[in-house]
């Protein structure tokens, strides 16, 4: 069926592979219909896709650096693309996007708006220019551009930092996934998780990682868009939600005004489990001030540019031309997914407060919602709750309380759709999850192998050691990291936004300014990296422990402060030593011109 | 060198602009958020709702294809562009 060359063979492999993959969906569509039971196709969907990404990971397997730390540069760009989306979509984007938009409204969008604005910057200022470079990893950037071992260093901490932070919470969504799905204790199934996450990356490392990321993107896009469609179609809102949602938008309006938003006492909210959250903003009305919604995006926006793992998917294409398109690809599949989120929250909304709606539970008695069957499971889940804080006996819209997970977990069921639907959630919530926690990792583990190891401790090594270093790390990075989920710390989303801001604080600038200023230098840049790291780190500590803050800066946006400091000691530290070197320079000068070889030539 | 240097300018030029587009869409329009949000947007959506939901998201995906196409031209004209494709 196959022939040649796998690159060339790319849309035949993934459209047999999608294909399969909506003939499974089917397969179980029919099983349930024959009485197959919720848990059985739970494991089915979890279990093969699973499989799937274990599989492309050993089809992956090799032995050179070049394929192992940048997929041997023949990614094209759509598959990039895709790769990039699934890297990028964390477990948050994918299950708990969608609540926050439901539970804080516009507030929260600023998110949205910036975990796609940030792509700009990628697109124009760093990406072709890093591609160009050559390098490996981020910190091989930083190393080259700068020189010596104290700046590259830097970079690998300020990577780690931020990448770890990042890395636990994809973890523990993983375990999260695979308990539910499985019906195994939460720190077992972290350990599951993580495995499976190995599986992918450990024998192909980043070609691995490409291979399985397109194929969860396949898994994680249908498995988001088919519920929405689905339930669109099911409460007569539209056959395209996206273009026909505007009357239902209107209608959570007025429903808001006719219930009114009912302060809860302390008393009465104390008794709701902790997680939840009642409806309290009104849906698509402006209820954040315009410097709340900017700053937050604005620190997204400069996270993205400053966060690795995302950088080096763009150093797998096979040109610079091929990385700046590539960009376009992934923002567009990110779209996808992300113009769907609000819409899955207007539906489920909608679905659970509209009285003139079969599912609508507002203005019904308490006890008629507790008998529902969807109510009783979740509310068992710790996702759903409703009490008679008035003691009127009805369901009024303050008494109604939900986790945010449960906006994606939960609407399928609620809105009628078969169980089938929940296994493939369950299924791209871990292809989401999974595909950022390889990304990570892999990023964390390049850095040191690369960077520490065969660039600072013994550059004399031969492939084969570097590789199995390179692998040891891996094993090493995965297990601190789910050792770290395991005991369930923070939520899921808070420390994928610290991720953000530490990223940002750091890096954002030396990278940029390594391009775009020849006249930074080394002592400039580690200057920006320490400085802003520290100063974002214990801005973050001051706001925590009770600080004020100032201008509105938040513990979300810390580094907004941290990359201001970042800049203006890169900038005074540079002006106040000398200018780099010719050779520097001339090395900034062949990353800004397309053509030619790349700037640093790679064993 | 001089062909460099007028490949850089061009190549800060369309930065430049490509920024302001992105500044607009991504916090500019956000500064007048509730004024806006009082006017009916494509499909019928609040204004200010419909660019978080959709509109930003979307300009900023067609903003990027636009500026890499501009960027290859910019590179061919000064034959600085890479051989073969993607």
């Amino acid at each position: 069926m196959i022939k040649g060359n796998f690159i060339d063979n790319l849309p035949k492999v993934y459209g047999i592979y999608t294909g399969g993959f909506i003939g499974f969906i089917i397969l179980m569509a029919i099983g349930e219909q024959m009485g197959m039971s919720a848990k059985a196709i739970g494991i089915c969907f979890v279990g093969f896709t699973i499989f799937i990404y274990a599989l492309i990971g050993w089809l992956s397997r090799t032995a050179q650096a070049s394929n192992y730390y940048v997929a041997g540069r023949t990614v094209p760009t759509v598959f990039n693309g895709m790769a990039t989306a699934a890297d990028w979509m964390s477990g948050a984007s994918f299950v708990a996007m969608a609540g926050g938009i439901y539970f804080k409204g516009y507030g929260y969008m600023a998110l949205l708006v910036g975990w796609t604005g940030g792509y700009v910057l990628v697109a124009t200022l760093l990406a072709p220019y890093l591609r160009k470079f050559g390098c490996y990893t981020v910190p091989d950037f930083v190393g080259t551009r700068y020189g010596g071992n104290t700046a590259r260093l830097m970079a690998v901490i300020v990577l780690t930092v931020a990448s770890f932070t990042y890395v636990t919470a994809q973890i523990n969504a993983t375990g999260t996934i695979a308990a539910v799905a499985l019906d195994i204790p939460f720190q077992y199934a972290v350990y599951v998780g993580l495995v499976s996450i190995l599986l992918c990356s450990m024998l192909g490392g980043m070609r691995g990682v490409t291979w399985t990321q397109v194929a969860q993107y396949i898994v994680l896009i249908i498995a988001y868009l088919l519920p929405v469609f689905w339930i669109s179609n099911n409460i007569g809102a539209g056959f395209f939600p996206h273009f026909m949602l505007a009357d239902e938008v209107a209608r959570i309006g007025e429903l808001e005004q006719q219930f009114g938003f009912v302060k809860n006492s302390a008393a009465d909210l104390a008794t709701v489990p902790k997680g939840l959250a009642g409806i309290t903003k009104a849906h698509s009305e402006v209820n954040a001030t315009p410097w709340a919604f900017i700053s937050l995006a604005l620190a997204m926006m400069m996270g993205t540019a400053s966060l690795p793992h995302v950088m080096m998917r763009f150093f797998t294409t096979p040109s610079v031309k091929a990385a700046r398109k590539s960009v376009g690809w992934s923002v567009f599949f990110i779209f996808l997914l992300y113009s769907s989120a609000p819409m899955l929250a207007t539906l489920s909304k909608l679905a659970l407060i509209d009285p003139n709606l079969p599912t609508g539970i507002i203005g019904k008695s308490i006890a008629e919602v507790q008998a529902i069957d969807w109510y009783q499971n979740w509310n068992q889940a710790n996702l759903m709750f409703v009490s008679d804080f008035n003691g009127n006996g009805t369901v009024e819209l303050n008494e109604f309380f939900m986790g945010g997970k449960a906006v994606v977990l939960a609407t399928p069921e609620i809105a009628g759709l078969p169980y089938v639907i929940s296994g493939l959630v369950a299924a791209g919530g871990l292809a989401a999850a999974m595909s950022t926690a390889d990304g990570l990792i892999l990023a964390i583990a390049n850095a040191i192998s690369h960077d520490v190891y065969y660039k600072m401790v013994d550059p004399k090594a031969e492939t084969a050691k570097r590789l199995v270093v390179a692998r040891v790390l891996l094993v090493i990075i995965g297990f601190a990291g789910a050792t770290i989920a395991a005991m369930e710390i923070q939520g899921i989303l808070g420390s994928v936004i610290w991720a953000f801001d530490f990223a940002m604080s750091g890096l954002f600038w030396p990278l940029v300014l390594g391009v775009w200023w020849k006249r930074a230098n080394k002592e400039g840049a580690i200057a920006g990296m320490v400085l802003g790291l520290v100063s974002g780190f214990a801005y973050l500590v001051w706001v925590r422990s009770g600080g004020s803050g100032f201008l509105g800066i938040t513990q979300l946006t810390f580094g907004i402060f941290g990359s201001t400091v970042s800049l203006v000691a890169m900038v005074v530290v540079s002006l106040m030593t000398s200018e780099p070197s010719a050779a520097t320079q001339k090395m900034v000068d062949d990353s800004r011109v397309p053509a030619g070889t790349q700037v640093i030539s790679q064993k | 060198m001089a062909k460099n240097a007028q490949h850089w300018e061009k190549t800060r030029g369309l930065l430049f602009v490509t920024l302001a587009i992105w500044a607009i869409f991504s916090m500019g329009i956000f500064l007048f958020g509730a004024e806006m949000n009082e006017v009916t947007g494509p499909f019928g959506y609040p204004l200010t709702y419909w660019f978080t939901c959709q509109g930003s998201l979307a300009i900023f995906v067609i903003l990027i294809f636009w500026f890499a196409g501009r960027q290859e031209k910019i590179d061919e004209e000064f034959g600085f562009s890479e051989k073969g494709d993607d």
